[in-house]
């Protein structure tokens, strides 16, 4: 079905359109009611399509700064991409480092062990610059836990996510911070699929890392530290290869992600901590 | 305007917005195991879930456990009950639907709440042998306050009834007559077993006399949401902006459209200007923009609106919305503690914020049979018909099913949400009736702490006359003020010298004295100090019901000194005032004093005043400082 488009009536929304006003509305709420407010800018295809976002939200620019939390073991084309897009965007970028890996808590597996690296180097940024909204890429697709997640999701004390006991969320009211030392994690792509992403992506021409698309038979459908993430088979070099691949899979994303798979409840315990 | 300008043609084949369907209804009557099944059978699963399924099932010592699909905290699967809210896509045909899976259970009501919300039809779960229990009486009721238009019954575990017509047909009726109660329209009442998929994807076998809908066919009736376009326009301002220069007036449109050159009213205060651009970045640039976009208008002359301010048609009268100070509401009560008449809230109507405050209690719904009674409170988790009182008039649209209109929220001063309450109209005042509109501080409670440097709290010492209370009290409102902690003492003698002086000894004069005490405690906690009752109140009633008045940030505090003590010490002459019947009815001689069963601090008569004082103080301050 195709549709024809009226310039003397309103656009009929499709499903993209409805999901890029709710997440337009989730980032101006943000913006209004959060302050000091940062977006999490990891330098995936998540976080650079809620950058593209932000600019629709407010008129082609980002009014609040962007933190990308730095593990030192990303891909050398993720740190040329985010040095090009922070002048193209206009970007007020805000850097943050990782405590070495020995700081962090031995009990853990090796690659939630890495992920607790990035909470703990999270969490600095968040109390070095007293931040009261952090807005974050995650989708409920992505897993289990993060499908119990709210749009506006508070943490209390030590940055710590209350699952047992998260708040009402309905009828786009959302939690605002209640207590001294309270910060809310903002989640405007929460309702959007993989897929979704993906076919944005393609519509609004937002560019990428070109880790995502297939050299020699491989790509990554997911970037997350070069130790623990690995690529996918793939013969998917375009965008419009990607969505045709996606349409005919049934893997889960995170596969290539070491961490979900050490134990049943290692990504709720790093949640609960502060992970992403 | 109006003639066809141009004509485009947008890119790729339309697809709609996924449907979200909320699956509810009581705990155990197997709603999780219903989305294990729908995803199973209709092959939505991504590759290794299920052998990760099984894996954690067996883990548990369990056969296969569809829930775990859904419940993936470690307390649900731990504990075999869903949490929270989860929502997971899936497909039928061409049609993309969201299942949301709520929980059962009455504590996690919130939650349910959470998810099902948006939904657009719900599947409520009921087991065919138990029928309709607390919970799917609960669920009902919700789904037709939060405004769910569509309803399918699942009658699961019809197996155990061996698929029997005439049990299953009295089943449905007695669904059918519970609903119809609520005015909601059943789309399909589905025999079915979840466990062994009957009448889910396929239809049963065992069930060769029920002629209607599978769930799958069912739920792909479900129509698609009625577009909001064709309505009177109305956009809440969410933010003006102001960037190079720009004035932006930044909003989603609720419902109809709006185009270049319409002429609107601005909020309560009805300022008149007219749309000079509809601006958005990046998209194709249309003068018209309608129900559900995110966008910005360029307004001349260059007002600059409030958030919350309503933006509707300036010249079409009769589609203006509705405007009082005083709205009637249907309620769903969040909060742990009842509600009372004369509480104060933010009343939440998309982005706009209203002081409001309990006018009335106009009915409470029995939970039973699903009727109005009167009522005086509220209860946690309950239903009922309120009337709002605002300090100001108030814009609104009457609540409708599948709309945004009048979707009002409350809100307490520590910004948490309370309740919902669907705006059902202005409320008429009664003749006679001296209507009241109080108001609340715009200073929320994290403001007066770091203006104060702390929080505030009502410490209500309870203990025998001649216990020590005023003078521990006394003590330590000085050692506080030492501690930089602004605090107040209300004690017993001095209230009743002055605003209770017309009250006796009397249970009623008692229980007045109190309920005001309680009143100004809660007045001056308000106002960010710590205070300290010094109030004998002998009866655990009449302390329950200062709890209530003050709400959050109560502690009960047992002065303990025995009987024979306070007698001892008798500063007053009380004791043998009573002793000798001078004072009829004087607690602890001739008339009872019930000492608390759980108090938060009991300060025991077996150490010397000054350690009593300073663990009253130390008490106070772990309670007020940040």
């Amino acid at each position: 079905m195709t549709r024809t488009q009226t310039l003397a009536e309103p656009r009929v929304m499709d499903d993209l359109d409805q999901l890029e006003a709710q997440s337009i509305f989730i980032l101006r709420e943000a913006y209004r009611k959060l302050k000091p407010l940062s977006l999490l800018w990891s330098l995936g295809k998540d976080s650079n399509a809620m950058v593209w976002l932000a600019r629709k939200a407010f008129m082609g620019r980002v009014p609040f700064p962007v933190m990308h939390v730095d593990t030192e073991k990303k891909f050398p084309e993720m740190y040329a991409f985010r040095d090009e897009y922070t002048k193209k965007w206009d970007l007020d970028l805000l850097l943050g480092y990782c405590p070495p890996v020995e700081e962090i808590d031995p009990s853990l597996p090796p690659a939630a062990r890495s992920a607790a690296r990035k909470t703990a180097g999270l969490a600095a940024m968040i109390d070095k610059h007293k931040l009261r909204g952090v807005i974050a890429g995650i989708r409920r697709d992505e897993q289990a836990t993060r499908a119990k997640e709210r749009v506006f999701s508070p943490r209390g004390a030590g940055h710590r996510w209350d699952v047992r006991n998260q708040p009402p969320e309905f009828w786009d009211q959302y939690a605002t911070p209640y207590e001294d030392g309270m910060h809310i994690r903002v989640h405007p792509l929460l309702a959007w699929r993989e897929i979704d992403i993906w076919r944005y992506i393609e519509r609004e021409g937002i560019p990428l890392v070109d880790l995502y698309f297939a050299k020699d038979g491989k790509r990554y459908r997911s970037l997350g530290d070069q130790d623990i993430t690995s690529p996918i088979e793939s013969n998917a070099t375009t965008v419009a290869e990607v969505i045709a691949e996606l349409e005919s899979s049934k893997t889960s994303e995170r596969a290539g992600r070491a961490m979900d798979h050490e134990s049943e409840d290692a990504f709720e315990r790093l949640r609960v901590a502060g992970y992403l | 305007m109006g003639d066809i300008i141009a004509t485009q043609e947008l890119s790729g084949a339309y697809r709609a917005a996924a449907t979200p369907i909320v699956i509810v209804g009581h705990v155990d009557h197997g709603k999780s195991t219903l989305i294990g099944r729908l995803l199973y059978d209709t092959d939505s699963l991504q590759d290794g879930k299920l052998a990760q399924i099984v894996e954690s099932s067996r883990k548990r010592g369990l056969a296969v456990e569809w829930s775990f699909l859904l419940d993936s905290l470690q307390i649900e699967r731990d504990q075999g009950v869903t949490v929270d809210s989860t929502r997971i896509p899936f497909r039928l045909g061409s049609r993309e639907f969201v299942i949301v899976d709520a929980p059962g259970h009455r504590q996690f009501l919130r939650n349910m709440i959470t998810g099902a919300a948006d939904a657009e039809a719900a599947v409520l779960v009921v087991d065919a042998q138990e029928g309709a229990q607390e919970q799917t009486r609960r669920h009902a009721m919700l789904l037709r306050l939060i405004g769910i238009r569509h309803v399918i019954v699942l009658l699961n575990k019809s197996d155990v009834l061996g698929f029997d017509e005439a049990k299953i047909v009295q089943a449905e009726s007695d669904v059918r007559q519970l609903l119809g109660r609520l005015e909601i329209e059943v789309e399909a009442v589905v025999p079915a077993s979840a466990r062994d998929g009957d009448n889910i994807a396929s239809r049963s076998e065992r069930s060769a006399w029920y002629k209607g809908p599978t769930l799958i066919e069912a739920l792909a009736n479900v129509p698609p949401p009625t577009s909001r376009l064709s309505l009177p326009f109305r956009m809440p301002v969410q933010d003006v902006y102001r960037f190079d220069g720009v004035r932006y007036v930044a909003g989603r449109i609720e419902r109809g459209t709006v185009r270049a050159g319409d002429r609107l009213a601005i909020g309560a205060q009805g300022q008149i200007a007219t749309v000079a651009e509809v601006c958005r970045w990046h998209a194709p640039e249309l003068p018209v923009a309608g129900a559900g976009e995110s966008i910005a208008l360029r307004l001349e002359p260059d007002l600059v609106p409030d958030r919350g301010d309503l933006l509707f048609p300036a010249d079409d009268k009769a589609s203006a919305p509705e405007r009082s100070a005083r709205i009637r509401t249907r309620l769903f009560w969040l909060r742990g503690e009842p509600l009372r008449v004369g509480e104060s809230f933010t009343l939440r109507l998309t982005t706009a914020e209203h002081d409001v405050t309990v006018a009335s209690i106009d009915a409470v719904v029995d939970l039973d049979d699903l009727t109005l009674r009167q009522g005086d409170e509220v209860p946690p988790d309950g239903f009922a018909e309120i009337t709002l009182a605002a300090s100001h008039a108030v814009l609104f649209d009457p609540f409708s099913p599948g709309m945004g209109d009048g979707r009002g929220v409350l809100v307490d001063r520590h910004q948490r949400i309370v309740g919902g309450a669907p705006l059902i109209g202005p409320a008429e005042l009664e003749d006679g009736v001296h209507a009241i509109h109080p108001t609340a501080s715009r200073i929320s409670a994290v403001q007066q702490a770091q203006t104060r440097g702390h929080k505030s709290g009502v410490f209500w010492l309870t203990g025998l006359p001649g216990s020590g209370k005023s003078t521990v009290a006394r003590a330590a409102e000085v050692s506080l003020a030492g501690q930089g902690v602004k605090a107040t003492v209300l004690d017993g003698d001095t209230l009743r010298a002055g605003l209770c002086s017309d009250l006796g000894f009397s249970p009623e004069d008692r229980r007045e004295n109190i309920r005001r005490a309680a009143h100004v405690a809660k007045i001056l906690s308000e106002s960010g100090q710590a205070v300290v009752v010094a109030l004998v109140s002998p009866l655990q009633a009449d302390r329950d019901l200062a709890r209530q008045i003050v709400g959050e940030g109560f502690h009960e505090i047992f002065v303990d000194t025995p009987l024979e003590t306070c007698e001892q010490r008798d500063p007053k002459g009380l004791y043998a005032a009573a002793r000798s019947g001078k004072i009829p009815e004087f607690t602890g001689v001739s008339a009872p004093y019930e000492a608390p069963l759980s108090p938060e601090l009991r300060l025991g008569a077996d150490r010397t005043e000054a350690e009593t004082v300073s663990e009253l103080t130390g008490f106070v301050l772990r309670v007020v400082q940040p």
